[in-house]
């Protein structure tokens, strides 16, 4: 009888674990969420809103390392301005750099391949936040926001969230046609873990930016009249003069008229240049936005809140060497990496800085030429990006400009735009035979920028002395390593010539010409393999 | 009830329904064992009552006393080189018996999945390895007591820290970014292979003198009963049981010391000094010291090692038993570093109802206590300054020298390598584990249907690992570490608990049909198995409340200054990490003739791990054998004993070693340092995360075509093997088409990888007497690995997936997955020589001979796996005296010696930023700048890493009685990682992956034993 049971009661403890069990397959994070809780509330859109921002500053969910957004590439190189920077200042005569990290000398030798890890990292680190744009604006449709329930100015709120989530989407845009001339085109449309999306051409992408840009500016906050680091009307107008600057390599037609008319746009809305030049690359340059500021749209780092290894980090740590001394950087220690080569320091009359306060070179211990790219002395280096602030505390009885927060990262927001550069835009669009805009005023704004450099008039030019090499020239000395330097001299045919030289350009000392190709990067062989929709760049 | 209530309440009434149907009705029978040959007595010979677990051994005098039930009606004598006896007792009490040699081990009984097989019987490619093969010698993790004695599977150590565990493949491994280890199952019960926090692996935790036998599944037929996570083969452990008979007690302990064999080459400081003299500027110059330090003798040091372990088994009244314990203390090389483990367990083996129902119940649990040595140190005393003295007069850093700079605010250089003293003696990082595995296991013969059993076995695999890390602030290694430059030192915890409930069951039936020659073995089962892994970012206090040291309740902060200051915090409290598995099962054995045989299993296994449309896959395979020997033509061939011929195929699936919610679309919310500001408010982000809804199994086909052969009555006997395993849809992370997902690399099913090759074994007794025994055993293996597909399209100019980084290049990976490669084969730039044969630095050839150096020029050169890999074993066994030794090889396996390309340069020496560091001496060879960024991608760095290493010599005496009959005494001397003959240049061709980068050194190990039966 007891075996009877025994075997009895062993089936049916049997059968009812099998039973109870199989439905056990469906298990959940416990400390993901899902996107209906995220955008549950107006806070919630607020927090992805974040990061749709805060994909510029950061390199992933995890500061300063450690959650990488971009895979394949070290996360410390992945970040967005770091990256752009060194596409656009380490192929130029405006930047070399000392490390041997694989691929990064191809800059200078202008050799790099469609396998070249950066720029692999910048283009998929862009069209990431293409893709959090996507996924972004999908989330704050009509239709979402009613089944959320979400209405009133919470909606209203919400909308402009998906407006400047276009805005940055048409931003990625453009360093998109700039640098690779025809991505992969997607919009919210783009379903996630769909087909391969089709390639846009470069004219169509042009035509896609400047539609969707004109398309929102009616509805954006009036310049400054947004939060710190949210883009307003003056950012879109900003960046519509950038492009149409540049249209005609990019679509083989010229719009200088349109550049003037939308430079003017920000110079009018209230614009002022920040009084000291050398006020622009500090630790507390958030200074510089405000109503009557210089700053029309920044990226926003914080030493202790927002920290990577990108951004105005690295550009306050890697040029520092030498005998420079950290403190003198609000840093603990320099990387060793960052200099120029000597077509910079030749733009100015005097490098010390004594006249022109642009000049901020370092050159105890530098050796002006460069008989070895990868030796940091030579080169000179330079002091352009501070992680200190405008004011100064006592140490030791001796009065020195007060450090950022963090001695690792810097707290310098990056302006994406400034004031000096529409001057410039201007300036040049009407030298380029623009209309609308007047040769007079763009003197006027060309000797505003060089009575802020001088401190005076002294170094004012007449109108005779305006000229695009003028222009270009000015340029160098008045937004080196902003991440200007390759798009200007692909404009003015300077870049993969053999009529302009620096030293290392193509990998020889005295420089040489490369073929025409090279004015666009390669798609990355990566996403030519994962996209067959993509074609790549001739040459490559 | 949820499931794992249930799991509990089953467990606990089993245990106690075991403890009331105990009651006696044995009796006792004993005797005495003989060698028929010469009458000679015949000690350590098996004895077990036939039909049940358990047994005894005959003592040195040859005799053995065992308790039987009643049902018990014959005795099973066994012992290897004889042929196995069985002795019907009927009333007797007294049984003498007289044994005949046989080499043969065709009757050994090898565990398989959900049963056991006469190996005889095998239709598949199974290799058991029983506790008197086990490697000898100072042995602390399992794994390492079979390394070298089975073709197809090697275990390379991960290095010589204090239960450092190691790297398992067996047949090269399936998968590329799956898991590649295989699955191990400890009594019934498969484990988690992750480890625990605070322990070095997961096996370090099992007492290797537990361990009775290893039994390595390797073919899809010997697999496939374990589904989707068979792909890379079964390690099947079973520990040692209770034996029949009066308590019985085994005492062994062992001392053993560890030693340095070779330090790595590096300048010495005269030739250090030379050099900066000549190659450094003044400052440079100026910079050096005035001492002589050789850092790696500061930093490596004799360590000892004791392991003293007890145990006794017999059986009270009914009730057959094992206790053990063990305590292991174990000192690293590495000074400071230091691991003690006590560990114990309980077997119990009872039979019920006239032995039809047979329990046994396995609790091993195990205490892990370990003070970890800051590695960071091999690394720094390999580059340090010799001209630098340890300490300074100065207080500032512990007084320990470091490299500084005045102007930076921690005052220390940055970038600098630091005192590896410092390093060591600074940091106390210590961590106590604990884990327990257990089950109980019953199997019920049906009373009204003897030829059906039921199985139902209960496990259990829990967890806990916890410690602590304080540096001091003074510490150059975490000086003013916070952002703000104000607080240095850390003062961390940390706590991880794991659980891994197991619930099976199955049918098993048996019956043998002598009207039509056949018998029939069949099973069917279901497989419950939750693993789930807590991390907790604090300590618990007895309520179960997070606290910090002084009872406080502590933040769900983690890493802490050491007063306190908060650095860094993660976002959540805890995270839980968990996923099922859910099996149904099956397996026929049909036998026609005893010399034919099939073997089917099925298995459909559920994941959590995939979406409800691709959750299920299911893993058949088929088998069949033919016992030639068995056939008429060859029945009377004398000198041939044995001869079979085994086909096989299966295909098996893989998920382990993913994430376990890749299906799923879900955010992710961001820490406090990545933060983005708006206006003047900072905001927490949410991210998105990249996903892949099609997730779904990988499958591994494999294909085993075998031969077993025995010669003179098995004095020589052994296998060939030839496989074939294809992996597809494998689980690899590959490149999304930009801008459909939010991340641009996923895990999903695209790929195709190949294994094929060849094992052979050869064992053979070359001389077998009466005083001299000779044992010999020989194993060799050729694999080899091909990916054959990776990406959906095919672009030329796609190389593959780049892997391996190294040191020395942020970012820089030097090996590649491609198509019609290896994996991981070296991704290098061709390095041009000149005359003399000295590489000339940044000279490459142009491949692609297109004008430039550029990554179109890098090729595939050589790959990290062997091609051929070898053991040799012999064992000699003279009166009293026993000799042995272990020999492994390896062959066409490369490494990349990346402490030569990165310390090896100029640049290292004398370093631009502003402090002096050594190097390796193959810097004289080169004399490369280290200027450029492509010298790290040479070849000439790439180097034939194939070697021959003595894994260990012993040598024994067995002095027998030592204090009444059944006492038994025995020593032994033994030497570990004797020597290594390679070509490497580095200091060990053996670090799994190729790229040999401050591998903690193996230490040579010499070991003394003392083992006693009483």
């Amino acid at each position: 009888m007891k075996k009877i049971i025994l075997t009895t009661s062993l089936f049916i403890v049997l059968a009812a674990v099998i039973q109870s069990c199989t439905k056990d397959l469906n298990l959940k994070p416990t400390n993901d969420t899902t996107s209906d809780n995220v955008y549950a509330t107006p806070a919630g859109y607020k927090q992805v809103l974040g990061k749709v921002y805060g994909a510029f500053a950061l390199t992933g969910n995890q500061g300063p390392a450690g959650n990488g957004d971009v895979q394949g590439i070290d996360e410390g190189f992945s970040d967005f301005f770091r990256l752009f920077w060194k596409a656009q200042e380490l192929s130029t005569d405006e930047a070399v750099i000392s490390w041997g990290d694989v691929g990064i000398q191809d800059f200078h030798n202008m050799n790099w391949t469609s396998n070249n890890s950066f720029l692999t990292g910048l283009y998929y680190r862009s069209l990431y936040q293409i893709t959090l744009c996507n996924d972004f604006i999908r989330e704050c449709s009509d239709a979402k926001l009613g089944e959320r329930g979400i209405s009133g100015a919470d909606a209203e709120n919400i909308k402009q969230y998906a407006r400047e989530a276009r805005f940055l989407r048409a931003f990625q845009y453009w360093v998109l046609i700039d640098l690779y001339g025809n991505p992969p085109f997607v919009t919210e449309n783009t379903v996630i873990g769909g087909p391969p999306p089709p390639r846009g051409t470069r004219s169509e992408v042009f035509n896609y930016i400047e539609t969707e840009l004109k398309a929102i500016e009616p509805s954006m906050p009036a310049a400054h009249a947004n939060e710190y680091g949210r883009a307003d009307k003056a950012a879109c107008w900003a960046l519509l003069a950038r492009l149409y600057l540049n249209a005609k390599v990019y679509t083989g037609t010229d719009k200088y008229t349109d550049a003037i008319t939308y430079s003017k746009k920000v110079i009018d809305a209230g614009f002022t240049l920040t009084s000291n030049y050398r006020w622009l690359m500090l630790a507390d340059n958030d200074k510089n936005w405000g109503p009557t500021g210089e700053f029309i749209f920044t990226i926003n780092y914080d030493g202790l809140k927002t920290t990577g290894y990108g951004g105005t980090t690295f550009l306050t740590h890697a040029p520092v060497g030498g005998s420079m001394p950290a403190s003198t950087f609000g840093i603990s220690g320099g990387w060793s990496g960052t200099r120029v080569t000597k077509n910079l320091p030749g733009v100015f009359t005097d490098i010390t800085g004594a006249t022109d306060k642009r000049a901020q070179f370092y050159t105890a211990g530098q050796n002006l030429e460069i008989s070895n790219v990868t030796v940091f002395t030579d080169g000179l280096a330079v002091t352009k990006y501070k992680n200190v602030r405008r004011d100064s505390i006592i140490v030791n009885n001796v009065k020195v400009p007060a450090p950022g927060q963090s001695q690792d990262f810097s707290d310098i927001d990056m302006p994406l735009f400034r004031l000096a550069e529409m001057y410039l835009i201007y300036a040049e669009a009407v030298l380029r035979g623009g209309t609308g805009g007047s040769t007079t005023t763009a003197l006027d704004y060309v000797n505003l920028l060089r009575t802020r450099a001088y401190t005076n008039a002294s170094g004012n030019i007449s109108s005779s002395e305006l000229t695009l090499d003028f222009i270009l020239d000015e340029r160098a000395r008045e937004l080196y390593w902003e991440g200007f330097r390759r798009t200007d001299l692909i404009r003015y045919n300077k870049f993969v010539e053999g009529t302009y030289l620096w030293p290392w350009k193509g990998g020889v000392a005295s420089g040489t010409g490369v073929p025409a190709y090279r004015t666009l990067y390669p798609i990355p062989s990566r996403d030519i393999n994962a996209n067959l929709n993509l074609i790549q760049n001739q040459g490559y | 009830m949820s499931c794992k209530n249930l799991l509990k309440a089953v467990v606990l009434s089993a245990l106690l329904s075991i403890t009331q149907l105990l009651h006696a009705q044995d009796r006792v029978i004993s005797g005495k064992v003989t060698d028929s040959k010469d009458g000679s007595v015949l000690a350590g010979v098996n004895v077990i009552p036939k039909g049940i677990k358990g047994g005894t051994q005959t003592a040195a005098d040859g005799s053995f006393r065992i308790t039987v039930g009643p049902s018990v009606t014959t005795l099973v004598f066994s012992s290897v080189g004889f042929n196995v006896q069985e002795v019907i007792i009927g009333q007797r009490t007294n049984v003498d018996v007289a044994m005949s040699t046989n080499a043969s081990s065709l009757n050994e009984v090898v565990v398989i999945g959900y049963g056991t097989r006469m190996k005889k019987d095998l239709t598949g490619s199974v290799t058991a390895i029983t506790s008197k093969d086990f490697n000898k010698g100072a042995i602390t993790t399992p794994e390492q007591l079979i390394a070298g004695k089975v073709a197809g599977v090697q275990v390379v150590s991960n290095g010589g820290a204090p239960g450092s565990g190691s790297t398992i493949r067996i047949r090269g491994g399936a998968s590329l970014n799956a898991s590649n280890s295989p699955l191990i199952v400890i009594d019934g019960v498969s484990v988690d292979n992750g480890g625990i926090a605070g322990t070095a692996n997961a096996l370090a935790m099992i007492n290797p003198n537990d361990i009775e036998s290893f039994n390595i599944l390797k073919d899809a037929s010997a697999t496939a009963i374990y589904g989707s996570r068979a792909s890379n083969g079964v390690i099947i452990i079973t520990t040692k049981k209770g034996s029949s008979g009066k308590m019985r007690f085994n005492f062994s302990t062992l001392y053993s010391l560890s030693t340095l064999p070779k330090e790595a080459d590096v300048l010495t400081p005269a030739e250090f000094r030379a050099y900066v003299n000549a190659h450094g500027t003044p400052a440079q110059i100026a910079i050096m010291g005035n001492a002589n330090t050789n850092w790696q003798d500061e930093v490596y040091g004799n360590a000892s090692t004791t392991d003293n372990n007890l145990s006794m088994s017999g059986t009270y009244k009914k009730l057959p038993y094992r206790v053990s314990i063990g305590y292991l203390n174990q000192d690293g090389i590495l000074t400071t570093g230091n691991l003690q483990r006590t560990s114990g367990s309980i077997t119990l083996n009872p039979k019920l109802f006239d032995d039809h129902l047979k329990i046994d119940v396995n609790l091993k649990g195990s205490i892990t206590k370990s003070r970890f040595a800051d590695e960071g140190a091999i690394g720094t005393a390999v580059r340090f300054d010799p001209t630098q003295s340890v300490m300074t007069k100065s207080n500032r850093f512990g007084g320990y020298f470091e490299w500084l700079d005045p102007s930076s605010t921690t005052g220390l250089r940055k970038l600098a390598p630091l005192n590896p003293v410092g390093l060591l003696e600074q940091r106390t990082d210590k961590s106590k584990s604990q884990r327990s595995i257990g089950n109980i296991q019953f199997d019920y013969k049906l009373h009204f249907f003897p030829d059906l059993h039921v199985n139902l076995n209960l496990g259990y695999d829990v967890s806990k690992g916890q410690g602590t890390v304080f540096v001091p602030d003074s510490a150059a290694s975490s000086y003013k570490r916070s952002p703000d430059a104000k607080h240095g030192g850390v003062n961390n915890r940390y706590l991880q608990k794991k659980s891994n409930s197991l619930l099976e069951t199955y049918l098993n039936y048996t019956k043998d049909i002598k009207s039509i020659s056949s018998k029939i073995d069949a099973i069917a089962g279901y497989s419950y198995q939750d693993f789930s892994t807590t991390n907790y970012f604090g300590e618990l206090n007895p309520n179960g409340v997070l606290t910090d040291a002084s009872g406080a309740k502590w933040n769900p902060y983690s890493d802490y200054a050491t007063d306190g200051y908060l650095i860094s915090s993660p976002t959540f409290r805890t995270d839980k990490q968990q996923n099922r598995l859910i099996s149904f099962f099956g397996r026929l054995n049909y036998t026609f003739k005893g010399k034919y045989l099939l073997t089917g299993t099925i298995r459909r296994d559920g994941s959590s791990r995939f979406s409800e449309e691709h959750r299920w896959g299911w893993f058949p395979s088929g088998a069949f054998a033919w016992r030639m020997k068995e056939e008429n033509f060859l029945k009377n061939v004398n000198v041939l004993s044995d001869l079979k011929l085994r086909i096989g195929y299966g295909v098996t699936g893989q998920q382990d070693g993913i994430a376990n919610y890749g299906y799923i679309p879900r955010y992710t919310q961001a820490n406090a340092q990545a933060q983005y500001q708006f206006g003047n408010n900072f905001y927490t982000l949410y991210r998105p995360e990249g996903y892949n809804p099609n997730l779904k199994w990988e499958q591994t086909a494999t294909t085993n075509i075998g031969l077993d052969y025995g010669f003179l009555n098995g004095r020589i006997s052994g296998s060939v093997d030839f496989y074939v395993k294809k992996t597809t849809d494998l689980l690899s992370v590959i490149d999304q088409p930009a801008g459909t997902n939010f991340s641009n690399k996923i895990l999903a099913n695209i790929g195709n990888m190949e294994n094929r090759g060849v094992e052979f074994t050869l064992n053979m007794q070359p001389v077998k007497s009466k005083d001299l025994l000779w044992d010999f055993g020989f194993n060799i293996t050729y694999n080899k690995n091909e990916i054959t597909k990776l990406t959906f399209a095919n672009d030329p100019k796609f190389p593959g997936n780049l892997v391996g980084g190294i040191a020395g290049g942020v970012g820089s990976t030097v090996q590649i997955h491609s198509v019609g490669f290896p994996k991981s084969s070296f991704y290098v730039y061709q390095q041009v020589y000149d005359e003399s044969g000295k590489p000339i630095e940044n000279l490459f050839e142009d491949r692609n001979r297109d004008g430039q150096i550029n990554v179109d020029d890098l090729y595939r050169y050589k790959a990290p796996d062997p091609d051929v890999f070898m053991g040799v074993n012999s064992n000699v066994k003279w009166k009293k005296w026993t000799a042995g030794f272990s020999l492994r090889g390896s062959f066409g396996n490369y490494m990349y010696n990346n402490r030569f390309s990165n310390t090896g340069v100029q640049r290292n020496i004398i370093d631009p930023l502003g402090f002096l560091a050594n190097g390796s001496r193959n810097l004289l060879e080169t004399n490369f700048t280290g200027n450029g960024d492509k010298y790290l991608l040479s070849d000439y760095y790439v180097e034939n890493a194939s070697f021959v290493r003595m894994d260990y010599i012993n040598v024994g005496y067995n002095f027998g009685a030592f204090a009444g009959k059944s006492t038994n005494l025995r020593i032994g001397a033994n030497v570990q990682n004797v020597f290594i003959v390679t070509k490497y240049k580095g200091l060990d061709p053996e670090v799994f992956g190729g790229i040999d980068n401050n591998f903690y050194p193996r230490p040579r190990i010499f070991a003394l034993n003392v083992n006693l039966d009483f």
